[in-house]
């Protein structure tokens, strides 16, 4: 093939001056094809696959050990989640409690941290490297030494809280404490990320406002919540967002510490959906919670992509 | 100590950061003082904080397990799903970049934004059905469910800061598409071929949940046998805590090369922090 004459005016690209065989002139013509057809292919075959027969098997009756076929029952999945299943509820509402409540720690911290920060000092880089440590631990030796610290009888933490004359507490055994204390892990590992995108935004922020400001006689407090925090509405925004896509799906740190224990009181639905699909096999009704957690994690990523476009 | 600059940095700045600073490192350091600790010390209370270190913690972890097994399984997986997802990823990424194909790129950032569990079921029963669990190939392939989405989010940000006139310049000096990608391109994005190679290897090497399911004896990794040993050494705290230091300890390293681009990485390229 490579070695036929071509009579068409030759493109003088062939770098090694060898005649352009069919192959490099078929990518000469369809560059974006060629190029994204090998991920495109595989992105296609390792994660739309799986979502086609999620939807798929949500409408199905399914155990993964029965050797019958899936049984087509409709919406049946759906309607047992949430009229008939008090774990689900259950699940669902500590979710959204566990997202709401670390995502809010986070950004506030974040947020805080990241004015404090927000002047010149000597040795940047190493207290970036030392301040991005807790978001790159592996979770589950964070896992681990969290449920070490958390011990009731022997933890650093009861330790520590007592210096303050507070405490002893039970932590993730305490049925009322348990979805504060893991969202305090959370809080431990994201609050750098929050703080190191704010940080960025806040060195784009314009001068001019805040010098027409100073000449207005406005007050710092004014400055800051009449000027930098509506400036960095839209960083913040973005940080949020990403946080709570991510904390709607965590299961390391939840799975590790307490596998939605005690009882089922930290039993979100990411961990409620694992048990009931890859524990008991029941996987037509996973499904079909997937579907419902996608969709819950789909409509915050439809801001997300709206934010980055900055149609905000 | 050099000329003292005018604003800001006086003791008091230095003395907020310790503060900041203090309570982000204290697990990490906690971990690795516990694992330095015989099981007397770990247990104490009021905790001790002065002792003399012992280094038993980690010749009993290699010893009473095959943790060098465990390793070599977790590198090659890590490595794998990151050479893969590169050679996949990096030509995509260019393309979409150059040739502002970004409908492909948010249908890929959509299928990201799905649960893990979502992807692992249905592949737990297909691997299940072609005798595939506790292999390598599978193990990389799930781990490339991350990885490639990764790569290509990244690297186009990488790519689209490249300007297009140098891209122009190799074409009508007679470059074709795939040698301006392959001599003008890539070499310009190398730093960021880097940070996104080792993003891409710490997010493989931090896997757990699909490792949990597809993972069995033979190619168990390493966040996996933390996780098992956590549950029948229930308070040998200096065996677990130097099993975590023994897993963390590289990813901590790795990280510290790439800390510039590492809000980039960790929110997909939708921030340069």
């Amino acid at each position: 093939m490579a070695n036929e004459i071509r009579v068409e005016p030759m493109p003088t690209w062939a770098p090694s001056g060898k005649p352009a065989s069919a192959w490099s002139l078929f990518v000469e013509h369809h560059p974006v094809l060629v190029f994204t057809l090998p991920a495109a292919v595989v992105v296609f075959v390792l994660m739309v696959f799986p979502v086609f027969y999620t939807v798929y098997m949500s409408l199905h009756s399914w155990f993964a050990s029965s050797l019958t076929a899936p049984e087509f029952i409709g919406l049946q999945n759906f309607k047992r989640a949430f009229t008939q299943d008090e774990r689900f509820r259950n699940a669902i509402w500590l979710t959204l409690y566990f997202t709401a409540l670390a995502t809010a720690l986070q950004v506030v911290l974040g947020v805080s941290l990241a004015l404090l920060l927000n002047r010149p000092f000597r040795g940047k880089g190493f207290f970036r490297s030392i301040f991005l440590l807790p978001m790159v631990a592996t979770p589950v030796a964070i896992a681990l030494v969290w449920m070490m610290m958390y011990n009731p009888t022997l933890g650093v933490m009861n330790y520590l809280v007592g210096l303050v004359g507070l405490g002893p507490y039970t932590w993730v055994s305490d049925v009322r404490f348990v979805i504060p204390a893991l969202a305090a892990v959370d809080t431990w590992e994201w609050t750098p990320l929050i703080t190191l995108i704010t940080l960025a935004g806040l060195a784009t922020l314009p001068l001019e406002p805040y010098e027409s400001a100073l000449i207005d006689g406005a007050t710092p407090a004014q400055m800051f919540w009449r000027i930098t925090l509506p400036l960095l509405r839209p960083t913040i925004m973005v940080a949020l967002l990403f946080r709570s896509i991510d904390c709607l799906k965590t299961f390391d740190i939840i799975y590790v510490m307490t596998a939605g224990g005690p009882g089922f009181a930290s039993e979100t639905l990411n961990v409620y959906t694992f048990q009931v699909g890859l524990f008991y096999f029941h996987i037509g009704y996973a499904s079909s919670l997937l579907v419902i957690l996608f969709a819950l994690v789909l409509g915050v990523s439809l801001i997300l992509i709206k934010v980055r476009r900055g149609a905000w | 100590m050099g000329t003292p600059r005018k604003t800001g940095e006086s003791p008091w700045t230095y003395l907020l950061l310790a503060v900041i600073l203090i309570p982000f490192l204290f697990p990490l350091a906690w971990m690795f003082l516990s694992s330095l600790k015989t099981q007397v010390q770990n247990t104490a209370f009021p905790p001790v904080w002065i002792f003399p270190p012992t280094l038993n913690n980690y010749r009993e972890v290699f010893v009473k397990n095959p943790f060098f097994t465990f390793t070599w399984n977790s590198l090659v997986v890590a490595a794998g799903s990151t050479g893969l997802a590169l050679v996949l990823g990096l030509p995509g990424s260019y393309a979409i970049a150059r040739f502002k194909r970004t409908g492909i790129a948010l249908a890929i950032l959509t299928a990201r934004m799905a649960p893990g569990i979502g992807y692992l079921i249905p592949w737990f029963i297909l691997f299940t059905k072609m005798k595939m669990i506790d292999t390598y190939i599978a193990l990389i392939l799930t781990h490339l469910i991350v990885a490639l989405p990764l790569v290509l989010w990244v690297m186009i940000g990488f790519f689209e800061d490249v300007p297009a006139e140098l891209i122009d310049a190799a074409r009508i000096d007679g470059c074709s598409n795939f040698s301006a990608f392959l001599r003008v391109a890539l070499p310009l994005v190398k730093p960021g071929i880097v940070a996104t190679a080792i993003l891409s290897f710490i997010f493989s090497w931090n896997n757990f949940l699909f490792s949990l399911i597809i993972a069995g004896f033979k190619t168990r990794t390493l966040p996996i046998a933390v996780y098992n040993f956590m549950s029948y050494e229930e308070i040998n705290w200096g065996g677990l805590t130097a099993a975590a230091t023994i897993i963390t300890l590289p990813v901590l390293i790795l990280s510290l090369f790439i800390q510039k681009h590492i809000v980039r990485g960790l929110t997909f390229g939708a921030l340069k922090g």
